[in-house]
């Protein structure tokens, strides 16, 4: 099915930019990541890494504090007498499920979590997985991969819900549409969305992930998806084999996004027009409202996007568009051209896309063009802010609530703080 | 395979990095994929670095394995060497490159590069972080010190001193060798070489030079040190100056050494701490029930401060590395309790909740333990967190670090005649623990967890509502005990009679 309101895509093969494509040293998490917020999301979900006590402390590291008593995530450690035969390597991964599980009945869903150390081995995680689940029959057990060989930062949470399609129960043949959100989303904001639904005159809508396992939304042939983050490629992919069909739009950031993306949707159902805009005004007008807050200090300043979140196509959009900034470089670990079709077509005329990384020749390049704010992981802030360059660090953008009308103007907020601070300060 | 929640160490690779990122004009290129690179912000964001870690990782990727990750690695090399220019360069594989075998040395050795190039093979699925760190600083040590140094004569010139072991991300390390290094020169000791932090691999040349070597940090230098010792026949210090009694050790120790007066020094009472313990507000902290757990060396000389110092009983001590697990089990003897060795953080959470003690001295780990059973807690030891990165000057070791630990052991806890005026008035209306913390207008109060009894025995409600009298940082202690005094004499219930039988029955 195709929606006829693709805001602008449809001159898109003449306007995209030429896109630089690096490769070199990278400096970005691995998909291993994605855990510290999916397992908030599904909240009777644990996340097991097999891997090595690197996967262990990075993800300690990334999450920042250890603020859970026994949080639902942990690493089996590979050990030396692991890696001697492989046949011990599954005995041992049993006997870690069998006490894991023993410890946490509350456990619906079990995801083996593969990493490096585990795909170089070629330790089979599906074959354990399934193994595991007849064994276990209260818990679902699945695997995915997280590993930085395969996945950056984001794309863990695509793997992670791509392994969760195939558990989706079919929509009975015939059912009435009904709209899927796709990519974990705040539940604050999530809400607010299935509001705007609602108030649209959209009957069915469901998200991906649920917030308890056993609630998997139905799929079929006649389930409409939106993606809410530019990252789930394959997840799209899982759910077009079952028969969804995706509704392309700008993401939802900011008011021309929120905008666009909420109208594919509505147009999908059939929704009027003029009901539409109605029921978007109040919204549009807040989000309009507290973005011009941040403009004066935003309008003109240029913006450098270090490859992180995949998220730095839309930002730039946005920061563009509706703030006024300039971007001077955006550049992207992986850039789905589909996906971010209408999203491309809307960056200004000549803005600079790269692919890929190459992190030492990205730094002589932000040192030369001097960016009034840089998008960087958390590796690089602080040199690049000792090197005179203000820094918004990208990994905020996915632990904070940026979608929708009503986080419009946090997120512009997250990119004015840091000048705003270099205002402020006399030392 | 071990199942791990958190943990106390990072891979060994890590432990490399804190010795390559506290010195100058080295570099370390770790063949690693592109996760690995998350260990920077170790640096840039707890320690507040200003400059990435000198280290360039091969990120290789899935499509890279099997074809030419040894062609990546040999490049890495290369560039690494054109762009930063070190004076050594480090080569070495994370966990998932240790499994390829693409032999780093050999790669780096056909490049021919003309700086030393040292090879760190790291095993990570055996060791972790320390054995890394003092692996690496072994490694270079053994490869640049210059075997051929002679030492000048004693004659006309104060003793020279090694420090050694203080890298990045280390728990206070810069300002205890600012401390040490005054201490030193108080004592008429110059310090020759600080190594690793600080030091380039021209330092560690002149290693030989200095009339002997002082270990400040066992976990790191000690391997180092042996070969020292062994190397330029220097002697070793080993008294970790931690606390007023192990800073005054060390201070005699070096004395005897050099032949030095230390009495003049040790007689100006360099620290307040003998005289703040001995003053009449420290009297509420006799016997305070303290729990420790930690590196071995932070923990067995807070364990001789705790006890020694400020007059606490010790009720539990431990380590997270079990290369150290000797000297720990005999302070434990010391203190008359069983040593924990364990990196098992859900086995430590267990220890200190059995403990019932009143104070955890820990690590970062240990605090989140603490909040939640609402036990006061201070952080004397890696792991470490960005707060124990502080603004001021704050060592631990030294005369002024025994100033810092009084008061990091001390201030956590509810202050001697404010405990008294709570019990005074607990059924004040505003103090009462139900009324919440009075600095906080609309907080509610925070539920007390009081662990149930595992027997049937129960509470008779005048009993009960006598022990809601007790202040509640105690209540969970004095339910525990008189449920314990109860079974044990066979009691069914518990009367008023029972609570103040079991007061005086464990009364210290």
């Amino acid at each position: 099915m195709t929606v006829a309101v693709l805001d602008r895509a449809a001159d898109l093969p003449a306007r995209l930019p030429p896109v630089l494509r690096e490769r070199g040293q990278r400096e970005v998490f691995c998909g291993l990541t994605g855990i510290v917020w999916l397992h908030r999301k599904i909240q009777d979900a644990f996340f097991l890494v097999v891997g090595s006590r690197t996967c262990a402390h990075l993800l300690q590291s990334a999450a920042g504090v250890m603020v859970f008593a026994e949080p639902r995530f942990a690493t089996a450690i590979i050990e030396e007498r692991d890696l001697a035969g492989l046949a011990d390597a599954n005995e041992e991964l049993d006997r870690v499920v069998d006490r894991l599980l023993a410890r946490r009945p509350e456990i619906k869903l079990l995801f083996l979590v593969g990493s490096c150390p585990s795909e170089v081995i070629k330790l089979d995680l599906s074959r354990a997985a399934s193994r595991l689940d007849a064994k276990h029959g209260e818990t679902r057990v699945l695997n995915y991969s997280g590993s930085g060989i395969e996945t950056t930062f984001t794309q863990g949470e695509d793997a992670c819900l791509a392994a969760l399609v195939p558990e989706m129960p079919a929509a009975a043949p015939g059912a009435a549409p009904s709209l899927l959100v796709v990519g974990a989303l705040p539940d604050v904001v999530e809400d607010q969305f299935r509001r705007l639904f609602a108030d649209l005159g959209i009957p069915a809508v469901f998200t991906l992930p649920p917030r308890r396992a056993a609630d998997l939304p139905p799929v079929g042939t006649n389930t409409r998806f939106l993606l809410a983050q530019p990252f789930l490629g394959d997840t799209a992919a899982a759910l077009e084999d079952r028969g969804a069909t995706h509704l392309p739009a700008l993401f939802p950031f900011g008011v021309d996004g929120t905008t666009a993306w909420l109208r594919a949707a509505a147009a999908a159902f059939d929704i009027a027009p003029d009901h539409f805009d109605r029921v978007v005004a109040p919204g549009r007008a807040r989000a309009a409202r507290a973005i011009a807050r941040h403009r004066d200090r935003l309008a003109g300043k240029t913006i450098f996007f270090f490859p992180d979140s995949q998220l730095e196509v839309p930002l730039a959009r946005f920061l563009a568009n509706e703030l006024g900034m300039v971007p001077v470089e955006v550049a992207t670990p992986y850039l789905h051209r589909a996906h971010l079709a209408a999203d491309l077509a809307a960056l200004p005329a000549g803005t600079q896309l790269v692919e890929g990384q190459d992190v030492d020749r990205q730094l002589d390049r932000v040192r030369a063009y001097r960016p009034d704010l840089a998008v960087c992981g958390l590796g690089l802030a602080n040199p690049l802010e000792a090197a005179g360059i203000a820094t918004k660090w990208s990994i905020e953008l996915v632990f904070t609530p940026v979608h929708g009308f009503d986080q419009a103007g946090d997120l512009a907020e997250l990119f004015a703080r840091p000048l705003d601070r270099r205002d402020r300060l006399a030392v | 395979m071990q199942l791990t929640v958190w943990t106390y160490e990072g891979p060994p690779h890590v432990g490399a990095m804190r010795v390559a990122t506290g010195m100058t004009g080295v570099h370390y290129v770790l063949h690693a994929p592109q996760g690995d690179t998350y260990a920077d912000l170790l640096f840039t964001m707890i320690e507040r670095r200003d400059a990435r870690p000198p280290v360039t990782y091969t990120t290789f990727q899935a499509r890279d394995l099997g074809t030419d990750t040894a062609a990546l690695l040999q490049d890495a090399i290369q560039d690494a060497y054109d762009r930063f220019q070190p004076q050594a360069l480090l080569v070495g594989a994370s966990c998932t490159a240790e499994l390829i075998q693409d032999d780093p040395a050999g790669l780096a050795k056909a490049l021919d590069l003309p700086i030393p190039v040292i090879n760190l093979d790291l095993p990570s699925y055996q060791r972790k972080e320390n054995w890394g760190a003092a692996e690496t600083f072994y490694a270079l040590v053994r490869t640049l010190a210059d075997t051929t140094v002679e030492r000048s004569p004693m004659a006309g010139r104060r003793p020279r001193a090694n420090l050694l072991g203080p890298t990045a991300l280390g728990f206070r390390h810069r300002d205890d060798v600012t401390e040490v290094t005054k201490l030193l020169g108080q004592l008429g000791v110059d310090v020759a070489v600080t190594a690793p932090m600080g030091a380039s691999p021209a330092d560690l040349a002149r290693l030989g030079d200095a009339d002997f070597n002082i270990v400040l940090y066992p976990e790191i230098a000690d391997t180092a040190a042996r070969w020292l010792e062994k190397t330029f026949g220097q002697p070793t210090v080993r008294t970790v100056p931690i606390g007023h009694g192990a800073t005054s050790d060390f201070v005699r120790e070096i004395a005897a050494l050099t032949g030095i007066d230390a009495a003049p020094l040790l007689r100006s009472n360099p620290s307040r701490l003998p005289w703040y313990s001995r003053s009449v507000d420290s009297t509420y902290l006799t016997g305070k029930r303290v729990f420790i757990f930690g590196d071995a060396t932070h923990a067995i000389a807070a364990a001789r401060v705790a006890a020694d110092e400020l007059g606490f009983t010790v009720v539990g001590l431990g380590c997270y590395n079990r290369e150290f697990a000797k000297p720990l089990r005999e302070a434990a003897a010391r203190c008359g309790v069983e040593a924990l060795i364990t990196d098992d953080y859900l086995a430590v959470e267990e220890a200190i909740a059995a403990s019932a003690c009143e104070l955890v001295l820990g690590t970062q780990m240990e605090r989140h333990i603490a909040k939640r059973l609402r036990v006061p807690c201070a952080v004397i030891s890696a792991p470490v967190h960005v707060q124990d990165f502080p603004a001021r000057y704050s060592p631990v070791m030294g005369f002024e670090g025994a100033n810092v630990l009084f008061d990091t052991f001390v201030h956590p806890l509810v202050m001697g005649l404010e405990e008294h005026l709570l019990t005074m008035f607990r059924d004040d209306f505003e103090f009462n623990d139900a009324a919440g913390a009075s600095h906080l207008p609309a907080a509610e109060a925070a539920a007390v967890i009081v662990p149930v009894a595992a027997n049937d025995i129960e509470w008779t409600p005048a009993a009960e509502k006598e022990l809601g009298k007790i202040p509640f940082f105690v209540r969970g202690k004095a339910r525990r005990n008189t449920e314990k005094f109860a079974s044990e004499r066979g009691l069914v219930a518990i009367d008023l009679d029972t609570l103040y039988d079991a007061k005086s029955h464990y009364a210290r």
